[in-house]
């Protein structure tokens, strides 16, 4: 390639157009993600069966919350604990306009989008109150708003079905009982809990291309420069503030979605479901295993714990009943410890891999 | 003139504001409980203090915030069950002596093991990340997994019962207010401690190093001073401060299960933030008035107890955006 030819502009693909421009990178990356959104298209066909179907909508779901997390935090440098908040709220959006007896798809499209609006203002409020502080101290604060948005949850329980949550049916396509074909395709009954998951499906790749375009636009620049170097930023005329809130915002309103999501897959919403801390715990392992700064890391990340959360307790089951006879040891091994195994993971990646798998994986090209 | 008095105002009125909260509840309670609450209230701050002090210092020195500060709360207070089991003898007896020694014994045992355990944890985690603030974050939340689960794997899932000695049981009548015998012992013990700490601050040589490390550190670096190693120190007596409010606010609840710590993580974040990070006096101040707040708002609202709190803290950063007491930033 000449020098001049360098400068040049190909015509975008098609295919370089819907994922702006930021392929995964490398080959065995490319395979990967190919390989995965394969494998999530025919998920009901390859891998039957009630909790697998369970477990693939997770997955989807937990996709856009880490993606739209790592739009905060490896776009932008912020760390917030408040994004299980924006994900409840979405949530109960869908939850209680359903439970309070509209059920239809008015109903659902109404709750998720009221969710997502009072995402979008919660997190406009936060951002402006506290984002112009240390970083330190919006985490902090962030920590203190998403205990509170848990008590609200638990005790207004004429809104919220209190720490119980809500039961509520969703509508009749959606059901277990709807049969879209009256044979199986490929061996498998196409009934609502089918036509939920492309549904979650089709949102997860929709939303996870729009932020792959968020992130690559002018505006995920100045994000990523902000990230680098704030005073630099604001010294070349940014209001770091505002962006940084902008950050916020998006993040906030993707998240609701993928509430709004959760919600029509379970059927149900409550405090342990969509606001624990737990949960942000788990937000965060994702984002860091997967790779900060990257959202194909997301995808990995969520794959990854997602997984380990199902399975990783079959394993130590195992372990353990291999080496029952040692008292230490088997307490260590024991399958409710999975989370001792997570943590170690956790500190061993953030210390000696912190660019996360994705991270590593791009970087060497 | 004008000017004057209103630059008085401002900085007198985050002193002002503990005592005002305290006058202003005695109408809205009525005289009994308010002497009642009022004590819980002080006490349940200065065992939140012990907490937070070392958080604060730690972050003031040197520039990290551990959020796995409250599981050194957790093993202070899983410690004292051990210490004291052995020591029922001691306990169990109404001789005001014997039942001291123990929990002295225990209070030592406390402190001693969150220290080792801090000394252990600034070589292993905190090291490799002074000066990166997102990776803090993270490897000290990884940490506070870690211990909580190890935690759960010494002394088992189930909660543990710690009670409080005999002679320590039961109340006192001031006019008709009952006042718990062991809130009192704490409070004097707690405020023993802060005024050690005090003294230790404003008074020693080691503690002026310490005030200037947190103003600036690289001057005392300057100076000949070896700053890392009075960090340890202070991450140490941080860590031991947490066990010894883990101990006493086990012994208070009479129960210690692997969440302890966790429960008392938003409250210690949210002193910091009303206090001023990095301020000892200023988290002296919002440990009390979070204690008072939670008390007085438990007994006129009780729906309202847990959100109260988180309120506050909103009020205090919408008229003083960086705590009451701000440190300069460094």
């Amino acid at each position: 390639m000449t020098p001049a030819q360098q400068f040049v502009r190909r015509p975008p693909g098609w295919l370089s157009w819907i994922v702006s421009d930021d392929p995964p990178g490398r080959i065995g990356l490319n395979v990967l993600m190919l390989a995965i959104l394969l494998a999530l298209a025919f998920a009901p066909f390859l891998f039957p069966g009630t909790k697998a179907l369970g477990v693939s909508a997770r997955i989807c779901i937990f996709v856009i919350l880490v993606a739209s997390y790592d739009l905060m935090l490896g776009y932008t440098g912020i760390v917030s604990f408040a994004h299980t908040m924006f994900f409840g709220i979405g949530a109960y959006g869908v939850a209680i306009m359903l439970a309070k007896g509209w059920v239809g798809w008015g109903a659902v499209i109404l709750g998720a989008a009221a969710g997502a609006a009072v995402a979008a203002v919660v997190a406009a409020f936060i951002g402006m109150l506290s984002l112009r502080l240390r970083a330190i101290f919006f985490s902090m604060i962030t920590l203190a708003i998403a205990s509170f948005a848990q008590i609200v949850a638990e005790q207004w329980r004429n809104l919220t079905g209190g720490e119980d949550g809500l039961t509520f049916s969703v509508p009749a396509v959606l059901r277990p009982s709807f049969h879209l074909f009256a044979k199986p395709v490929f061996g498998v009954v196409v009934n609502g809990p089918v036509i939920t998951y492309y549904i979650t499906f089709v949102a997860t790749l929709i939303l996870f291309l729009l932020m792959l375009r968020i992130v690559n636009s002018p505006l995920g620049l100045v994000l990523r420069a902000i990230r680098e170097n704030e005073f630099r930023v604001e010294a070349m005329g940014y209001q770091v503030v505002a962006y940084r809130t902008l950050a916020c915002v998006l993040s906030a309103v993707m998240a609701a979605l993928a509430g709004a999501l959760m919600a029509l897959v379970l059927r149900y919403n409550g405090p342990d479901v969509t606001l624990s801390f737990s949960l942000m715990i788990d937000i965060l392992l994702m984002v860091v295993i997967g790779g900060m700064g990257s959202l194909y890391g997301a995808v990995i990340g969520a794959i990854v714990v997602v997984l380990a959360q199902y399975y990783l307790q079959n394993v130590l089951a195992m372990i353990s009943a291999a080496i029952a006879g040692m008292p230490v040891m088997s307490a260590l091994f024991h399958p409710d410890r999975w989370l001792l195994w997570l943590g170690i993971i956790f500190v061993l990646i953030v210390t000696f891999l912190p660019q996360g798998i994705v991270g590593r994986l791009r970087s060497r090209h | 003139m004008k000017e004057d008095w209103r630059n008085h105002m401002r900085r007198w009125a985050p002193y002002a504001l503990t005592p005002l909260i305290i006058l202003a509840a005695l109408p809205a309670i009525g005289a009994g409980p308010w002497l009642t609450l009022t004590v819980a209230g002080l006490t349940m701050g200065i065992m939140l203090f012990l907490v937070a002090s070392g958080l604060t210092l730690i972050f003031g020195l040197m520039d990290v915030l551990n959020f796995a500060h409250a599981a050194f709360v957790t093993v202070g207070a899983y410690v004292t069950v051990t210490v004291l089991r052995p020591l029922a003898g001691w306990t169990m007896q109404t001789s005001l002596t014997l039942n001291l020694i123990a929990l002295l014994v225990a209070l030592i045992a406390a402190a001693a093991a969150s220290g080792a355990l801090g000394f252990v944890f600034e070589r292993v985690i905190i090291r490799q990340v002074y000066g990166a603030p997102l990776r803090q974050i993270l490897i000290t939340i990884g940490a506070l997994t870690i211990i909580e689960q190890l935690v759960v794997v010494i002394w088992g899932p189930q909660a543990l019962v710690l009670p409080k000695p005999a002679s320590l049981r039961g109340s006192v009548f001031i006019g008709s207010s009952p006042i718990e015998t062991y809130r009192l012992a704490a409070l004097a013990v707690g405020l023993a401690v802060a005024l050690a700490m005090h003294l230790f601050l404003r008074r020693t040589r080691l503690g002026l190093v310490v005030r200037a490390g947190v103003e600036n550190r690289e001057m005392v670096q300057a100076l000949g001073y070896h700053i890392r190693r009075v960090f340890i120190g202070v991450f140490m007596a941080g860590t031991a401060l947490a066990g010894m409010g883990g101990m006493m606010w086990g012994q208070y609840q009479e129960t210690v299960n692997s969440q302890i710590g966790d429960s008392m993580t938003i409250l210690v974040f949210i002193i910091l933030i009303i206090g001023g990070l990095g301020s000892v006096g200023g988290c002296f101040i919002g440990a009390i008035l979070v204690g008072l707040t939670t008390n007085y708002v438990g007994f006129l609202a009780p729906k309202m107890a847990l959100g109260s709190n988180i309120l506050l803290m909103a009020a205090i950063l919408l008229w003083q955006p960086r705590g009451l007491f701000p440190m300069a930033e460094h």
